[in-house]
């Protein structure tokens, strides 16, 4: 133990590299394996909106495991019903959609997804409070509750808008495709990676250089320890439970713009990759998460494009070899 | 009472219960006549043993897995693709047996190794994430498995229903081919559930319920748990195919909603929790109400539904549609859960507080 003189500065944190570039690696490595170039930029386009899209979706969840130890089955729920009531105000101002203008589109697009934010926190405070409260600190239960809270959630959407799929169509101006050169990439994913990146970034900002970040990440690493120096986690915990659902509602604004429909059961195929995604990155990382959903979007992308029967077995496959890697994920955070 | 392992019901109203419910399968043919009564009956069997594979694993390691249909999916597909590429014959029923069975075990020892060496909360993704997999896998290799169709196949000349093995005359009723099924699946279901209640009642089983209790104490008095777990993991795989193999020979098809679904998954823990976990028998009864449920609720369901659209009630019509009645039982589940965590059968036996636990060996 040698001793630091005040004046010191402090030791730097290690810094763990080889995860970011994974990503990197795995995008050139792909380069002489599709051939063209026009056609890989547009793959990578791709994957980095749908992986900025997956991201959103699972942040909350993997705070909230990080943070409560809690792992929520029905986190998919919130996807769907941000999903849902979206089409409440984007059905009615239709034609405004239809539009050609983009500030008239962004016009209805802003509200509908504030709209779905707010009613998908709403809900994650009710979930939290009935189902998931009583049995804190009960893994089997807390799966069990939150598996029936998936299925009720499920069940209502349908009682209330029916079991068809219901179509979101795309805002006009959100069609097509920027040009450059021979490469095409849609307006949409442009719009979809600006929307990912600036919640990362909040995210970042918000856990690394504010007093409630401080809190949150200092209860991930060791929940006794901050309630014991008098903060109610509790209330954090909340916090963060409704902030997962609400960004979750806004991921799923997005994923079903992106698939110009809507249907509950979107929520079960989310499901498994946001789960495959929050296993890779780490339990309660959000680094690990970012990173890990672009690895997922990448493979689903690359390998839809080599290899179109293995899209779905090959994330399995990611996550197989990034488990022998790595058995706690990219970056482990919690000692759980 | 050997032959339930030394853990009877422990309680005189399931008993009873137990006893009505096997009694009135077992006349199914000759007391409800018409072709639903006996499907119902069936599924009945085919699901109490897939659900007390499962509480083999829920109740009694504390597990959750989200890969029980797949075993259960890959008993139903060996089945039907042997007897849909050989043809009608004995043969091809023991090649579906002798394929499905240990591909089933071998799956389940290779998820069991890999993801208990992780971590024990991955576990439920893990299963969940191979089990959905799998379901696209069987989708997309339509050559072998028929895709979305699925593979509808003839059952070999015996269990046929044309087949009259005794003719009306003789008792009054006709036994054909359709009722030796039933009685094949009523048969092997019933000497599953058996095994498995002797296996839960083993020194094997009470290691089970130890790592359930408190896995690091149970490593720590020298118990291999990773070694009891995957075997635990194998052993209800096995009985789940099982059980995947009786159900195709009963629907004579096998195809992605009947067996590889998650919906079915959602069914199964429906069932062992709302039965009671950790129980055996709650699989009986569990799937006895829920399959109950899911075939004349439904109809009870519609004609509320209709009652409430005549009143002219707002939203109820919705929620009361014949097929919300998942959202009902949903709503149960959670209920259960909270309230009565050992389902039906764990009130039960408090509520007759546990009289005759001894007194049956």
């Amino acid at each position: 133990m040698t001793d630091l003189a005040a004046t010191d500065p402090l030791p730097k944190p290690k810094r763990d590299l080889a995860p970011i570039l994974l990503p990197v690696a795995l995008a050139l490595l792909m380069i002489p394996l599709i051939g063209s170039t026009s056609s890989w930029l547009t793959l990578t386009a791709a994957s980095l909106a749908m992986g900025m899209m997956i991201f959103i979706m699972a942040s909350g969840l993997t705070l909230v495991f990080g943070l409560m130890d809690v792992l929520n089955f029905g986190h998919g729920a919130f996807i769907a019903v941000g999903a849902y009531v979206a089409t409440l105000v984007l059905a009615p101002f239709a034609a405004s959609i239809q539009a050609d203008l983009l500030w008239m589109n962004l016009a209805v697009l802003a509200p509908a997804a504030l709209l779905s934010m707010a009613v998908s926190g709403a809900l994650g405070l009710v979930v939290e409070r009935v189902l998931i409260l009583p049995v804190y600190g009960q893994h089997l239960k807390q799966i069990l509750m939150t598996t029936g809270g998936l299925i009720v959630a499920e069940q209502t959407l349908y009682a209330l808008w029916g079991p068809q799929i219901i179509p979101m169509p795309l805002p006009a101006s959100l069609r097509g495709s920027f040009i450059l050169g021979d490469v095409a990439i849609a307006r949409y994913r442009v719009l979809a990676m600006l929307i990912g990146l600036t919640v990362f970034i909040a995210i970042q900002l918000v856990l690394n250089r504010t007093k409630l970040g401080l809190l949150i990440r200092a209860g991930v690493e060791n929940r006794e320890m901050v309630e014991a120096l008098g903060y109610r986690i509790r209330r954090l915990f909340l916090g963060v439970f409704m902030t997962g659902s609400a960004l979750a509602g806004l991921g799923g604004v997005m994923w079903a713009l992106y698939r110009e429909q809507v249907h509950a059961s979107m929520s079960d195929d989310l499901t498994v990759l946001i789960f495959i995604v929050v296993i890779i990155g780490g339990l309660g990382s959000i680094g690990g998460c970012f990173i890990g959903a672009i690895l997922v979007a990448m493979v689903a992308n690359y390998g839809g494009f080599l290899v179109p029967k293995l899209a779905l077995v090959s994330n399995i496959l990611l996550m197989v070899a990034i488990l022998m890697w790595r058995p706690r994920g990219l970056y482990a955070v919690t000692s759980r | 009472m050997m032959i339930l392992s030394g853990d009877p019901p422990r309680s005189r109203v399931l008993s009873l219960l137990l006893v009505v419910i096997i009694l009135a399968l077992a006349a199914t043919p000759f007391l409800f006549p018409g072709a639903k009564a006996l499907n119902v009956a069936a599924k009945i069997c085919v699901f109490a043993a897939l659900v007390a594979s499962y509480d083999l694993l829920l109740g009694y390691t504390g597990s959750v897995s989200f890969a029980h249909t797949m075993f259960y999916g890959i008993g139903s597909y060996a089945i039907a693709i042997a007897l849909y590429g050989m043809g009608p014959n004995w043969a091809a029923v023991a090649t579906g047996i002798v394929t499905g069975l240990p591909l089933a075990a071998l799956l389940a020892l290779a998820i069991g190794l890999f993801s208990l060496r992780v971590a024990a909360i991955f576990f439920a993704m893990i299963t969940l994430a191979v089990a959905s997999a799998f379901q696209v896998l069987a989708s997309q290799l339509s050559w072998l498995t028929g895709g979305e169709d699925g593979r509808s196949f003839q059952l070999p000349e015996l269990l046929r229903p044309g087949t009259v093995l005794i003719s009306k005359s003789l008792f009054g009723f006709e036994i054909n081919g359709r009722i030796l099924t039933f009685y094949l699946v009523f048969a092997i279901s019933a000497l599953m559930i058996l095994a498995l209640l002797r296996v839960v009642n083993s020194p094997f089983g009470r290691v089970l319920q130890a790592i359930r209790e408190n896995r690091f104490r149970a490593e720590a008095l020298g118990f291999r748990t990773v070694f009891h777990l995957t075997y635990a993991n194998c052993l209800a795989a096995l009985v789940a195919a099982s059980a995947g193999i009786l159900n195709a020979l009963w629907l004579r098809y096998a195809g992605p909603d009947t067996s590889l679904s998650f919906s079915i998954m959602l069914d199964i823990l429906l069932m062992v929790v709302i039965g009671g976990m950790g129980t055996i028998y709650g699989a009986i009864i569990g799937a006895t109400i829920f399959i109950l449920a899911q075939n004349y609720l439904q109809s009870l369901m519609g004609v509320a539904a209709k009652a409430a659209d005549e009143a002219g009630l707002p939203l109820l019509p919705g929620l009361l549609h014949p097929d919300r009645w998942l959202l009902w039982l949903g709503l149960l589940f959670i209920a259960s859960v909270y309230f009565f965590p050992t389902g039906v059968v764990g009130r039960l036996r408090k509520a007759g507080g546990g009289k005759g636990a001894g007194s049956s060996h």
